[in-house]
């Protein structure tokens, strides 16, 4: 397999100024102004708060929102194509073709009536009018693509007649079946234990370099996120906090969000000893707070940070956080480093 | 020794998997597990996925029917010799599937209410601790307290049902990854929470979770499931410092590295767990392990006691057993 030429050189995604509300009393507003870019062949991993709007991002991108209840604003670009004007043919084709997505629970992604085998078969009959014999034995394929032993044996298989690591792998094959550019990953191995997520992981990333795919990884584990990404992004209240490579986040979080969440993580603390969280809660995302929406609960907040829009630091790489304090300790950093 | 709270007696339980007469089949979930819990413990069980955490989870709350054996609160047999009715009030579960236990048409107030009135408390008093208990799990009763469980986000609905749990007034609480859909902000809170009520009111955990720092952090001691059985099962500290079954070695080896410059190459387990319904001969690992050898294939290894209360299933500790 060889990577899709991309076109030119624009990037394999292109989100900017992104907000996604859903209608009600009072409105949702999940997603706000969110601008990011990812290549194809590169792994952008999201942390963040529950509720922040993780999981929302990612099904704007494949267009999975309940269409009537959701006002989308911004742009996003997928392979050059503008994702929200999508209709009819194009869009099922995006879905599955272009982007597809795994997901924790794998009953999101698999019909418990069909087989496995039939599944995958049908993905590839409808992307890309193949004959059901070409397209059975692309699923074979897939199958033996994700290491599922006695391949053959299990394409006769329904979901339900699988163990949980298991079903999580014939997921992925469904959803790496048409070669897609971009892979949406919510949580896929949360639900699993240590030994089979690991194994999941490094599939994911060994099919990724040889398929030369984006992909977007959401989860609540640092380590995981280290152990698939390249970048990595926090999310809070429906923002992009910061963004950076995996080791300056982890070594170098500027956003006191990103310090928190990171230190909230229990490798190092001592067993029983209460840990060091965030205190208080997210704001309301009917009613966000004027100017940064981590002042609330942010030990350095002052005045400066009530008032929009809030500076953002950029560092070296492409790297930024949206923080008051940020800006100040990076320009101090500078400083340091050239006299 | 004092009355364990809470013990498992050799519990057994088998789930037909179809067929008929000779030919039917049955998963074997649960094979001949016991431990005993002390009050104000807390016991984290791991294992791989399908390996009957939850199942062992559901005998203890009397949710299931054990083919054989039995459990025990404060010493009573739970059925014979202590109602279910008492029993259910005393230990409370948390489920892994957080809309499990929440009815979808009633409010997260009158969910969490809806246990205390049930055992005799005023629709006031109960409110009164619904409102309480949802502010202690992090989430503002203002706001959240008149949503549905489906306007909530995976996190915010698992908070609920600790709330719910805890609004029975339990002295036992089993937990069935009740924080993975947590952040690790809020799962920090969240633990935080469970560790001071275990302080407060002297709480008794059985806490279930693939996270192994969060079992590390939380447990006073952790049992290791295999394939329906106790693979291993000792003090935390021990356990983790120094395994004594090797599939608990590929567990920990298994850990995500945090490191982005060491991230982990090579997975320490290959291929999936045997089918439960025929589960190996022998030590149902030793199709797996790497140490295998002589009677590994054929004969069960008992439970060998390496250390103080701590006791590994495998035949590599044979001859190194302290006490019997
Ligand atoms: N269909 C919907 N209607 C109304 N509100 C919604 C809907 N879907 C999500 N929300 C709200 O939008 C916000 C963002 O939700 P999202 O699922 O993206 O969170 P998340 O970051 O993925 O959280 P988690 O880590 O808990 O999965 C949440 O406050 C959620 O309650
Ligand atoms: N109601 C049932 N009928 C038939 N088989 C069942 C039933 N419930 C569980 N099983 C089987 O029993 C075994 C143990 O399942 P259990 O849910 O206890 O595992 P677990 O350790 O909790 O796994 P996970 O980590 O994936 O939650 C599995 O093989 C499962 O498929
Ligand atoms: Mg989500
Ligand atoms: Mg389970």
């Amino acid at each position: 397999m060889t990577p899709s030429a991309t076109k030119s050189d624009h990037p394999l995604v292109s989100v900017r100024d992104l907000s996604v509300r859903f209608d009600g009393t009072p409105p949702v507003h999940a997603v706000n102004n969110v601008s990011f870019d990812l290549a194809s062949g590169e792994v952008l991993g999201i942390l963040g708060e529950s509720g922040s709007g993780k999981s929302v991002t990612l099904k704007t991108l494949l267009r999975l929102l309940p269409e009537r209840r959701t006002t989308i604003t911004g742009a996003v670009e997928v392979d050059g194509e503008d994702v929200i004007a999508l209709q009819g043919r194009a869009l099922a084709d995006h879905r599955g073709g272009v982007a597809s997505m795994i997901f924790q629970d794998p009953s999101l992604a698999l019909d418990p009536v069909y087989t496995i085998g039939q599944q995958i078969a049908e993905t590839v009959i409808r992307h890309e009018g193949a004959t059901s014999r070409v397209a059975m034995a692309r699923a074979l394929e897939m199958l033996e693509l994700v290491r599922i032993p006695s391949a053959k044996r299990r394409l006769g298989n329904y979901p339900h007649e699988m163990s949980g690591g298991m079903r999580q792998r014939a997921m992925i094959a469904l959803a790496l079946a048409c070669r897609p550019k971009l892979l949406l990953a919510d949580e896929p191995t949360t639900a699993l234990d240590a030994t089979v997520q690991i194994q999941i992981l490094l599939l994911l990333r060994e099919l990724q370099q040889e398929m030369g795919m984006g992909v977007i990884f959401v989860t609540h584990d640092i380590g995981v996120a280290v152990e698939v990404s390249d970048r990595l992004a926090v999310m809070y209240a429906g923002s992009f906090v910061e963004t950076g490579s995996v080791a300056d986040i982890i070594r170098d979080a500027r956003h006191p969000y990103s310090k928190g969440l990171l230190a909230a993580n229990l490798v190092g603390a001592v067993p029983g000893t209460r840990l060091d969280a965030v205190p208080g809660a997210p704001p309301a995302l009917n009613a966000l707070p004027e100017g940064c929406a981590f002042a609330p609960r942010c030990a350095h907040a002052e005045d400066l940070c009530l008032t929009t829009p809030v500076p953002v630091w950029s560092g070296a790489a492409g790297r930024w956080a949206r923080c008051v304090h940020a800006t100040r300790e990076g320009a101090t950093a500078v400083n340091k480093v050239a006299p | 020794m004092n009355t364990p709270i809470l013990s498992a007696h050799n519990l057994v339980k088998h789930f037909s998997a179809g067929g008929f007469g000779a030919k039917r089949k049955v998963v074997r979930a649960v094979d001949d597990v016991s431990f005993e819990l002390a009050r104000g413990e807390t016991l984290g069980v791991v294992g791989e996925s399908g390996c009957g955490k939850s199942t062992t989870a559901r005998l203890l709350v009397q949710l299931l029917t054990p083919n054989s054996g039995s459990v025990r609160f404060d010493g009573k047999v739970v059925g014979p010799e202590l109602p279910l009715k008492a029993f259910r009030r005393q230990v409370q579960m948390v489920f892994q599937d957080s809309f499990a236990s929440l009815n979808p048409r009633m409010t997260m107030i009158d969910s969490i209410a809806f246990g205390p009135t049930v055992h005799g408390a005023s629709a006031a008093e109960a409110r009164r601790k619904a409102q309480d208990l949802l502010d202690r799990v992090g989430l503002d009763p203002a706001r959240f307290g008149g949503r549905y469980a489906h306007e909530l986000s995976g996190g915010q609905r698992q908070r609920v049902n600790i709330a719910r749990a805890l609004a029975f007034d339990p002295q036992v609480i089993v937990l069935d990854e009740a924080v993975s859909a947590l952040d690790k902000s809020v799962e920090a809170q969240v633990l935080n929470l469970l560790m001071d009520l275990r302080r407060e009111r002297g709480l008794t955990y059985v806490f279930i979770s693939h996270d192994l720092n969060v079992v590390r952090h939380i447990s006073d001691r952790v049992m290791v499931m295999y394939l329906g059985e106790v693979a291993e099962i000792g003090p935390a500290s021990s356990l983790y410092t120094a395994p004594r079954h090797p599939y608990t070695k590929a567990l920990l080896a298994a850990m995500p590295s945090l490191d982005p410059d060491r991230r982990t190459h090579e997975a320490p387990l290959a291929g999936d767990p045997p089918n439960p319904i025929d589960p190996p001969s022998g030590c149902r690992f030793h199709t797996r392990c790497a140490q295998a050898f002589g009677p590994c294939a054929t004969q069960v290894p008992s439970q060998f006691a390496v250390a103080k209360g701590h006791l590994a299933a495998c035949h590599l500790n044979r001859s190194e057993e302290t006490v019997a």
